[in-house]
């Protein structure tokens, strides 16, 4: 585990870069963390992001699967936003732990 | 009279049934354990039976076998539990009303999830090994292939036995090496996960094995199709992968019985608390092994574990008493790697593999997260094991149910 400055703000990260505190999370992070990515982010991401971090609150664990049926986005889309691993580099920007699809 | 009704009589419902006839008087409690098979399947098997390295009798056996005498075993599918009305239904339309409910139904392949799995290729170019039928169709197809492009594959997680995907990789490498066609066969290992496990340290120690016997790996698959007349499988960002023999893990879901009851999450698998195993909605009703929907590996050690834990807690749920909160979600997998060796990976909720000894501190003879022949004659002694003392509930010397820290290489 590691501190960053990331948009000005002091941040906890692990060695994966994903963050451990989401309560020091902010949109300007958020779009620092995507533009990190490759990414601009459009509403249609931050709807995205939004959700996951609903989930993330209730302790919901997350999978694909399980955003292909949240009615928010289905998985080809989750896709065009989020290219290659969506999971994974969704979850980073919004703050949250990298999802642990069980073992 | 006070009835416990156990659904389920594989690895987990049998090592129930076996603890609980021995606790329970026979004058209180009827014990009843019901499964729609007549066969019991040592499932670890179904890895080495495509390569001729067990016989099909080496992993079937009759169920009635292994339930004790005293406890009545009903053969027959359950259609729904009604847990508001404390019975099971049965399919021929019996009811079966219970005291106390254990739900062991397992786990089972669901390749109609994935468009294009199932069809005129399935069995064909396209197999599974997670079933008995699919194992022994491989093992056909694999005496005969005349190499191509072989993909391994994993659909989602989670699965049964995580690491058997890696494991079939690993024995598929010396499987050919040993028929001296390795050079005409390219392995790839196809994975939803970002690695070859989900751990770091162990997915750094399979990953360095997976280089070391030129199996490629393409991770981050989420598989959205299977194009069966192109031979390829496309994932939702559009990447391709072609084989020739594709052995895929389908989706494992819960039985159907979880569905029909109304039990289940979007697989299937009952909701569970995983400190007590009691269902989170039904006070007396318990679930152990592949049908909960714990974050522990689903595997015969983890059932076995579970099955002590949970019998004390059945115990005190009979008492009055509280339950002990103790399961850590122990697991304890020996990971074949081929020519003969095998490493071994011990971890919990907590604790991610490391090396060390085991199961002795500082001695072993078995060796965490390194390959050792030992290990291999540990993977394989497993079978006798299973048979002989673990589906009979006989507890394993020196392997405690909540895993051990000593003995381990935590940094
Ligand atoms: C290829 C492979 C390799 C594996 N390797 C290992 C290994 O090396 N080590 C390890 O520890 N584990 C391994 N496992 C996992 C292990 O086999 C399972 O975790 C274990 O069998 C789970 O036990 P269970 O009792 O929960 O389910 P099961 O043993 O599958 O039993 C479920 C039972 O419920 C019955 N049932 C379900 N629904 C109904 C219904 N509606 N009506 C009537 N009966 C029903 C079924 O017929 C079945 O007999 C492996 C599994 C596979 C597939």
């Amino acid at each position: 585990m590691s501190e960053r400055i990331i948009a000005g703000a002091p941040v906890n990260v692990n060695e994966e870069g994903f963050m451990t505190d989401f309560r020091q999370w902010n949109q300007t992070i958020g779009t620092e963390l995507a533009r990190e990515a490759d990414l601009t982010l459009s509403p249609r991401h931050w709807q995205v992001i939004e959700y996951l971090q609903t989930e993330y609150r209730n302790e919901v664990p997350l999978s694909i699967r399980k955003i292909g049926k949240s009615g928010v986005v289905d998985i080809k889309e989750f896709y065009q936003l989020f290219p290659n691993a969506p999971l994974k580099t969704a979850a980073k920007i919004a703050g949250i732990p990298k999802p642990a699809s069980c073992i | 009279m006070k009835r416990l009704l156990i659904l389920g009589a594989g690895t987990a419902g049998t090592m129930m049934a076996n603890h609980l006839h021995h606790h329970l008087s026979a004058d209180e409690w009827e014990i009843d354990i019901i499964d729609e098979e007549t066969e019991h399947y040592y499932q670890p098997g179904f890895l080495f039976l495509p390569f001729d390295i067990y016989e099909p009798e080496d992993i079937v056996k009759p169920i009635r076998q292994f339930i004790p005498a005293g406890v009545n075993l009903i053969q027959e599918s359950i259609d729904r539990i009604v847990p508001a009305e404390q019975y099971v239904l049965m399919q021929g339309g019996d009811r079966l009303r219970y005291d106390i409910l254990i739900v062991a139904t397992g786990a089972k392949i669901a390749p109609e999830e994935v468009p294009g799995m199932l069809g005129e290729e399935w069995k064909n170019s396209i197999f599974d090994f997670y079933t008995f039928e699919g194992a022994l169709a491989l093992r056909n197809k694999l005496r005969e292939w005349e190499g191509g492009k072989l993909v391994v594959h994993i659909t989602e997680m989670p699965i049964k036995c995580p690491v058997a995907p890696l494991e079939f990789a690993f024995l598929a490498d010396s499987f050919f090496k040993n028929k001296h066609m390795r050079d005409r066969v390219d392995i790839t290992f196809v994975t939803p996960l970002s690695g070859a496990f989900t751990k770091p340290k162990a997915t750094a120690a399979l990953e360095h094995l997976l280089e070391e016997k030129h199996i490629h790996i393409e991770s981050d698959f989420a598989i959205e199709q299977v194009d069966a007349e192109n031979k390829t499988i496309i994932d939702y960002g559009g990447r391709t992968v072609p084989f020739d023999l594709l052995v895929t893990v389908p989706t494992n879901k819960g039985d159907a019985v979880i569905e029909r009851s109304g039990m289940g999450d979007d697989l299937n698998f009952v909701p569970t608390n995983k400190a007590t195993l009691q269902s989170k909605d039904w006070p007396n009703i318990f679930v152990l092994g592949d049908a909960t929907n714990i974050a522990a590996s689903k595997a015969g050690s983890v059932a076995h574990f579970e099955a002590e834990i949970l019998t004390e807690n059945i115990l005190r749920f009979m008492d009055g008493q509280p339950l002990k909160e103790e399961f850590d979600g122990h697991a304890n997998c020996f990971v074949e790697t081929g020519n003969g060796k095998a490493l071994l990976i011990d971890f919990n909720y907590t604790h991610e593999p490391v090396e060390g000894t085991f199961p002795f501190p500082g001695v072993g003879p078995l060796r965490l997260l390194k390959e050792s022949r030992i290990n291999h004659m540990g993977k394989l002694a497993f079978r006798w094991i299973y048979w002989n003392m673990l589906l009979k509930g006989t507890h394993i010397p020196f392997v405690s149910a909540t895993m051990q820290e000593a003995g381990k290489d935590f940094d």
